[in-house]
């Protein structure tokens, strides 16, 4: 017998877990059924031409679970394999996943952990991410929610920064990084005086989980740990969302007033700062708790948008 | 990519009941192995797509030895290595077997 | 008549000379050149503080760049040559010889220099014995050393990082020897005296602190599976078996990766309390989650760390620390308690032969050694008994009366079969054989001489050599935990067999390690903010260890 099975889910780290793990930390207890599981050998028809080796499941884990007794539709991303980008086949998994949630009314957990788009396979991964948007919002449209789950270590970029804009909820830790464009692709285009890719601390200001919570652009900030996001997944489907046309013009008006309100800030310790918190300094310092108690409460929040 | 298949006698049994188990994830230095219960029992069959090429003296060492100390009798073993050390995949070998017989990890 | 006190008479000389430049004993950094003109003299012994931690790193600048002409032909006697004016000072010739024992960061550099015959190589020390010549035959006529502040009689503040300071300066000073020191700044009154002031004869305000390195910062983020699966060897085939209450760790990987599985692992073994209690270690901030789970009682340092002084500061209980609440640190008395009051080292290498021996040395890098060869070797100077000295010492020689029998310490090199670049740990031949030949060195730079070494550990199982009779099978208990490399792979896989029914080789599966339980979530912490959270936030960790 393993020592390490004797460990509960709190002692899973989310930014550590593989995406298998991830998703048996996530639902209910042997819950998962897959779709397409790696036994079907649904591999990616493009890598091999690069001389690339293939994963057996494309880097998607997609499937129907239960959460806390409730039928829901699963995916999860491996943000190890090809930096969890999103390529012909791993698309499709996910498009097939947020149809179904569709026609079956299902909710639907998504873990991102990606780069974006596979530069090896970059059309199909282009026009996957442009399928799964429209797929989403349709389900959205038809009551389902959405809900997206970050906290890996390829955060959640490019296509992946879009489609997590598009979801009812997003749940995030301070580890997990939402944005389109990276630091380094940022730096190759605008210089080093306009963004130090290097500068880890920068890099997590201004694209972490906890800016991105204050900022309206995440709205759950949990712990790093399996436990914390199973919990704000089981709230985040408790208190629904809607999509339609008020909530985008409130969303609209939220961002005019963002960006009036924050232009011109040099750093996200000003932003902070404007918010009302006190003190900025050694906010990515604290842990969860402490930080939700200071700032929690002066945060802008989304309205189901991004 | 090389591609490189071996079945080897493999005289115990795989324990446990579970039809399937995979562990680790391509990556650079990782590996992922899929076992399923589906070779012809007293052997081990083994299909490797590997991205370091030149190394199936090695390989068939490693298996060997896996064969050998654990109970991989029955499998069919499906591996994609993104160049991985063979302590690693030693490793990742030995925890497959663990995972299909059961223990929940 | 006989003159008996010239070199009081030369300290003098040099005192009054180096005056000219000096307000009491306060230096201006800008007069440093010409008052390092003024008091040295060609020839001279120079002692330039620094190791693997702390540099004085104005002094090495300022005497790089001294007139040749004027002050050439030193016989540099120091720890570590570790910046880049450390090796400047020989390629413009004002230093000729060299006697060191560590060159970590300048390894290809020093080897380069070497073979160009750019300098005169005395030895590789270990540190305790170029401390031990300071005494004898290598005593410095200068010493130049760093401290953190001074007062105007010269008393000096080292803070954390005391290291070397105290041994350099008892040789020169009380041998008539000439001492200087750096400080970040010269105070009314120093918050604990580190060096009494007698002792000190110039003082210089950098208006900075000095360099220190942090070595020991091992980011858990980067312990691989691999290493934890060593790690769990060595505490259930070693660690438990044999009792062990006081070491020495290394500061590779592996070791790092034993610290955070204590509290875990360790912990569900039962083994707290009966382990890991008392330790000759550097504040490892991987140590941070057993110490705060109770399992240390005790650690002494080499140095300090850099982050780690508050958290030193608030566990006093734990480490040595002044009045002024901050560490003391003693490289020497450290080096000394690891050599003979601690039952085991344990730490990495990069080459072991079929012998035992191992190096950090390749043909193009020399990189000396650290505090491993002193730890990790066997005291025939020790008379006290314990546990797992008395067992040791059993294993190697059952048929000698218990009374006459030597105890043995456990001395353990751990690693993977293969390192970085997937270069194997075993070689048939190390290349520190190749150094010494193309050098012409007396001795190879071997760090643990095969003879010393009682164990080694890799992810394929434990070799116990305490238990090998001969040399041949000696040579298939490396063999036999050799992995796949080459020298694995040469093994007799009979006698490997039969090595392991009698127990000198143990596998994971002897000693009931589940493979599963290589996984990264046993980990006490696995990043350093963990680290730093598990500290209270009290270790302040340096920013290119930061994402937050």
């Amino acid at each position: 017998m393993s020592v390490i099975s004797a460990l509960r889910n709190e002692t899973t780290s989310w930014y550590e877990a593989s995406a298998r793990q991830r998703i048996d930390a996530l639902v209910d207890r042997g819950s998962l059924t897959e779709f397409v599981g790696p036994a079907a050998r649904e591999t990616s028809p493009h890598l091999a031409i690069f001389g690339l080796p293939t994963q057996l499941d494309d880097g998607i884990v997609v499937g129907e679970a239960a959460l806390d007794g409730r039928a829901v539709l699963v995916a999860a991303q491996e943000g190890r394999f090809m930096g969890g980008a999103f390529g012909e086949v791993h698309g499709a998994k996910l498009v097939g996943l947020l149809r179904a949630a569709r026609a079956t009314r299902r909710d639907v957990l998504i873990c991102f952990d990606t780069g974006g788009v596979r530069l090896q396979e970059a059309n199909a991964g282009e026009l996957a991410i442009a399928e799964i948007i429209r797929a989403l919002v349709l389900a959205r449209l038809a009551g389902v929610q959405v809900v997206g789950l970050i906290g890996g270590r390829a955060g959640c970029y490019g296509g992946g920064g879009l489609i997590a804009a598009c979801c009812s909820t997003l749940i995030v830790t301070e580890q997990g990084r939402i944005s389109v464009t990276g630091p380094e692709v940022i730096e190759t285009n605008k210089g080093v005086e306009e963004f130090d890719s290097k500068d880890r601390a920068f890099v997590w200001r201004t694209m972490g989980g906890k800016h991105r919570y204050l900022i309206g652009g995440a709205d759950r900030l949990v712990a790093d740990s399996a436990a914390a996001f199973r919990a704000a997944a089981i709230g985040a489907l408790s208190s629904p969302t809607v999509l339609d046309a008020g909530t985008l013009d409130a969303e609209q008006a939220r961002l005019e007033r963002r960006l009036a309100r924050f232009g011109t800030a040099e750093d996200a310790t000003e932003i902070w700062s404007a918010l009302g918190i006190d003190p900025v300094d050694d906010l990515p310092a604290l842990d969860e708790s402490s930080f939700l108690a200071r700032a929690g409460g002066k945060r802008e929040s989304a309205d189901g948008a991004r | 990519m090389e591609r490189l298949t071996f079945t080897l006698a493999a005289a115990k049994q795989a324990g446990g009941l579970r039809q399937q188990a995979i562990i680790g994830v391509v990556a650079s230095g990782n590996l992922e192995v899929m076992l399923e219960r589906s070779a012809p029992s007293g052997t081990c069959t083994f299909e490797i797509e590997t991205a370091a090429h030149g190394f199936g003296a090695v390989w068939e060492a490693v298996l060997n030895d896996f064969v050998a100390r654990r109970a991989a009798g029955g499998l069919r073993i499906t591996i994609n290595d993104g160049g991985a050390r063979p302590d690693t995949v030693a490793l990742r070998l030995a925890q497959g077997v663990r995972l299909i017989e059961g223990d929940e990890a | 008549m006989k003159a008996w006190a010239t070199q009081k008479a030369t300290r003098a000389a040099r005192i009054e000379a180096g005056s000219r430049y000096a307000r009491g004993k306060a230096v201006a950094a800008a007069d440093l050149p010409r008052f390092l003109d003024a008091v040295l003299r060609p020839g001279d012994r120079v002692c330039l503080e620094g190791d693997n931690q702390k540099q004085a790193d104005l002094l090495a600048t300022a005497l790089a760049d001294v007139d040749p002409a004027k002050i050439h032909d030193l016989h540099m006697v120091q720890s570590g040559v570790v910046l880049p004016a450390h090796l400047d000072i020989f390629e413009k010739g004002i230093a000729r010889r060299l006697d060191y024992s560590y060159s970590g960061p300048q390894a290809a550099r020093i080897a380069r220099m070497l073979f160009s015959g750019q300098i005169e190589l005395g030895a590789v020390h270990t540190y305790l014995e170029l401390f031990a010549r300071y005494f004898v035959d290598l005593t410095p006529n200068v010493a130049l050393i760093a401290a953190v502040s001074a007062d105007v009689a010269g008393n000096l503040y080292t803070g954390p990082n005391t290291e070397d300071t105290p041994t350099i300066v008892e040789a020169t000073s009380f041998k008539g020897g000439l001492v200087i020191a750096q400080v970040k700044e010269i105070v009314d009154q120093v918050p604990r005296v580190d060096i009494p002031g007698d002792q000190v004869h110039f003082v210089v305000e950098a208006g900075k602190p000095f360099y220190v390195e942090p070595l020991f910062t091992r980011d858990p983020a980067a312990i691989t599976e691999t290493q934890i699966l060593t790690a769990m060897l060595a505490i259930k085939g070693l660690y438990a078996p044999y009792g062990v209450r006081r070491l020495n760790h290394g500061i590779g990987f592996n070791t790092a990766a034993i610290e955070l599985l204590l509290p875990t692992y360790g912990e569900t073994l039962g083994l707290k309390g009966k382990v890991c209690t008392h330790w000759a270690l550097n504040p490892h901030p991987t140590l941070i989650p057993a110490i705060e789970a109770g399992w240390v009682e005790q650690i002494h340092c080499f140095g300090s760390e850099v982050g780690m002084e508050d958290y030193i500061a608030a566990r006093s209980d734990i480490f040595f620390t002044g009045l002024d609440g901050s560490l003391r640190s003693n490289r020497a008395f450290c080096q000394t308690a690891g050599l003979y009051a601690c039952d085991m080292f344990i730490g990495s290498t990069l080459q072991i032969d079929l012998a035992g021996h191992s190096s950090t040395v390749t043909a193009s890098r020399m990189a000396g050694f650290g505090g491993a060869p002193n730890m990790g070797s066997d005291p025939r100077g020790r008379r006290h008994s314990s546990e797992p000295w008395l067992k040791a010492g059993a294993e190697a020689d059952p048929d000698t009366h218990p009374h006459l029998r030597r105890g043995r310490k456990l001395v353990v090199q751990i690693g993977e079969t293969f390192g970085d670049q997937n270069v194997p740990l075993f070689v048939e031949r190390l290349e520190a054989l190749t150094l010494a030949e193309k050098l012409d060195l007396d001795l190879a730079p071997v760090m643990i001489y095969g003879d010393d070494v009682t164990h080694i550990v890799t992810e394929e199982g434990i070799a116990n050599l305490l238990l090998c009779r001969d040399r041949d099978e000696r040579e298939q208990a490396i063999r036999g935990i050799a992995g796949y490399t080459d020298i694995g792979r040469g093994r007799d896989r009979k006698m490997v067999e039969r090595l392991r029914e009698r127990g000198v080789i143990r596998r994971p599966e002897d000693l009931g390690i589940d493979p599963l339980d290589a996984d990264r979530r046993l980990l006490a912490a696995r990043s350093i903010k963990d680290l730093m959270l598990a500290s209270g936030g009290l270790y302040r960790p340096p920013s290119r260890f930061r994402n937050w």
